[in-house]
């Protein structure tokens, strides 16, 4: 696009700024666009996951019954609540939505079709995801609730905390490419990661599900412990915007999981220069889709957990794991020769099997110290409290397995 | 003297930070200083990629933004009671005023003869030579080489990981009070762990 407007007469720098704007409203109006879809998809699945029908009134299957919401919600009344920090309680919906959007920028959708190609674009996901986490804390401070201040508090713990693995799982791909560029992530991947390393798959879901807040670790906005947490007081299109900042945010983990570590826009078996872009958006948006279904299959199966369980998870079990994982394959990544020099499918056959290798070993070894570890928990329960039946007891150590 | 873009940004920049530092202390609300706090590192991470330094803005958002001002943040959340300062204590400002004013005119004095040394010459001064998306990936592989490099920055860099590992364990040890622990079970097994990890 940018070469069209040079031959019309524009100059470089302008057609570039011109190029980026158009890309800005295009993606960011899909990506609202798409949330419509999205959250209707998401409704009908989770019913068929619960026994139940799903949204089946407006229009056929129901797919309307998210304009007719959007309407609805549009039309509401506004409220701000008396002693609420008018600023920052106004500005929080606007900046969570923002800081989801804004993660789009750096993801490659397909060869060529990326906003900017950062050298950095791994930091920059990072840095755009840490605004949305002020975006929280302003909701819950503003509102002048103590619900919603309580759902913040559980926002910094959580929120910090799940970054701590997030951090570590993104960085075993970026050690592999030997790049932060998600554009040269994708390139990299002549095999799939996600095949060389499962356990990095995991962690990277595992500290994503907490990072969005979606169950079973929606601790921010328990419905049953703080009525709806941070967002209490938000009314009309203000709330609007965190659900679709939630739904959006859920979305991009499932594209950044593709992007990372399923290939992103590549297809099996065609090398990166022979694919053809819209097929390699096709191949993101189906890749991008699969995994999301997992992240609704895990919301709408597993209960909520507790606060305390919650952060004993991280820092337990998923922090030690994800750097004893890191460390594991920076290791083989310098033992293995020649791994800085793949560049066909043979090339990355050998390092992709050898960190199989150590991932399944290193899962083993981590359920047997679960097990252990679950086995003398629920010794210590028994000897405090008389015996009991197992499996209720012994779900926060058994999660990993 | 032309006025190009670069300094058109830079001052937007620069009023963002040096503005947000300015109502860091004078807001009387704690939570908004942190906010304020927040925006004038933002300024800063703006001025980083100004000066195609794309990696030190991320790291700046990432640690100043998303780490120690959340932290800063927290902590005023644990403690409501100071958020609204209705008395402003008027002892300790015009020693730090003068402290500050002296830092400026220190750094101006020292930083002065630097520019002109490099050639900077007033609005028109190179503050970018490209579009800093343009940036050459090697300025970042230059420095994550320089900081594993013998020759050049591995000394700090150790110390200072060294320091930080210090500080982990310090914070551990302080948290971690036997006497009041009702789950003693849970801290031989919680111990294991680092151990297989390295």
């Amino acid at each position: 696009m940018t070469d069209t407007l040079v031959d019309i007469g524009l100059s470089h720098d302008l057609a570039v700024l011109i190029a980026k704007l158009v890309g800005v409203f295009v993606v960011a109006t899909c990506g609202l666009l798409w949330t419509l879809f999205g959250i209707w998809l998401e409704r009908k699945v989770s019913g068929r996951l619960q026994d139940r029908l799903g949204p089946n009134r407006v229009g056929p299957f129901g797919l309307f019954q998210t304009l007719a919401d959007t309407i609805k919600i549009l039309l509401k009344e506004d409220l701000v609540p008396d002693g609420a920090d008018r600023w920052l309680f106004n500005l929080a919906p606007v900046l969570s939505t923002f800081s989801v959007l804004l993660l789009w920028v750096v993801i490659p959708f397909s060869a060529g079709w990326i906003g900017t190609d950062l050298s950095i674009g791994v930091l920059y996901l990072l840095a755009a995801g840490s605004l949305g986490m002020v975006a929280t804390l302003m909701a819950g401070w503003g509102s002048n609730n103590k619900y919603a201040l309580l759902g913040a508090f559980r926002a910094v713990a959580q929120l910090i905390s799940y970054e701590v693995p997030m951090v570590l799982a993104m960085l075993v791909p970026v050690l592999m490419t030997g790049s932060m560029s998600l554009q040269a992530i994708v390139e990299g991947q002549y095999i799939a990661y996600g095949l060389a390393i499962p356990l990095t798959v995991f962690i990277f879901l595992a500290s994503s599900l907490a990072e969005i807040g979606r169950a079973p670790f929606d601790l921010l906005e328990a419905e049953s412990e703080l009525v709806a947490g941070f967002h209490i007081e938000y009314s009309g299109m203000k709330f609007g915007l965190f659900y679709v900042a939630e739904f959006l945010h859920a979305f991009t983990v499932g594209v950044l999981a593709t992007v990372l570590f399923l290939g992103g826009w590549r297809i099996p078996f065609v090398s990166a220069q022979d694919t053809p872009a819209l097929l390699g958006f096709g191949s993101l948006l189906i890749k991008s889709l699969l995994v999301y279904l997992v992240i609704m299959w895990v919301r709408t199966t597993l209960p909520r957990v507790r606060i305390d369980q919650i952060l004993e998870f991280n820092w337990k079990f998923l922090v030690p794991l994800s750097l004893a994982n890191l460390l594991v394959v920076a290791l083989l990544w310098k033992i293995v020769p020649d791994t800085d020099q793949i560049a066909s499918v043979n090339d990355a056959l050998l390092p992709t099997l050898v960190l199989l290798t150590a991932n399944i070993l290193l899962i083993v070894v981590t359920s047997l110290i679960l097990r252990e570890r679950g086995r003398r928990e629920r010794a210590h329960i028994a000897a405090l409290y008389g015996p009991v039946d197992g499996a209720a007891d012994a779900a926060p150590a058994g999660v990993g397995d | 003297m032309e006025i190009t873009v670069e300094a058109i940004v830079f001052l937007v920049f620069s009023a963002i930070t040096l503005g947000g530092a300015l109502q860091v202390v004078l807001t009387r609300n704690l939570f908004h200083a942190a906010l304020y706090l927040m925006l004038s590192l933002f300024g800063v991470a703006g001025l980083f990629v100004l000066l195609t330094a794309p990696f030190l803005a991320g790291a700046q958002v990432v640690i100043y933004i998303g780490a120690i001002t959340i932290l800063i943040i927290f902590a005023i959340m644990l403690t409501p009671q100071v958020t609204r300062v209705l008395k402003v204590h008027h002892t300790q400002w015009p020693v730090a005023l003068a402290l500050a004013a002296l830092l400026f005119v220190g750094l101006v004095w020292t930083q002065t003869p630097l520019a002109d040394e490099l050639g900077a010459d007033g609005w028109s001064a190179d503050f970018t030579v490209e579009d800093p998306a343009d940036v050459p990936a090697d300025s970042l592989t230059d420095l994550g080489k320089s900081l594993v490099d013998p020759e050049r920055y591995m000394l700090p860099f150790e110390a200072a990981s060294l320091l930080l590992m210090a500080a982990l364990i310090g914070a551990v040890l302080l948290v971690n009070r036997p006497d009041d622990n009702p789950d003693a079970e849970a801290a031989p097994a919680a111990g294991a762990r680092p151990d297989q990890s390295g």
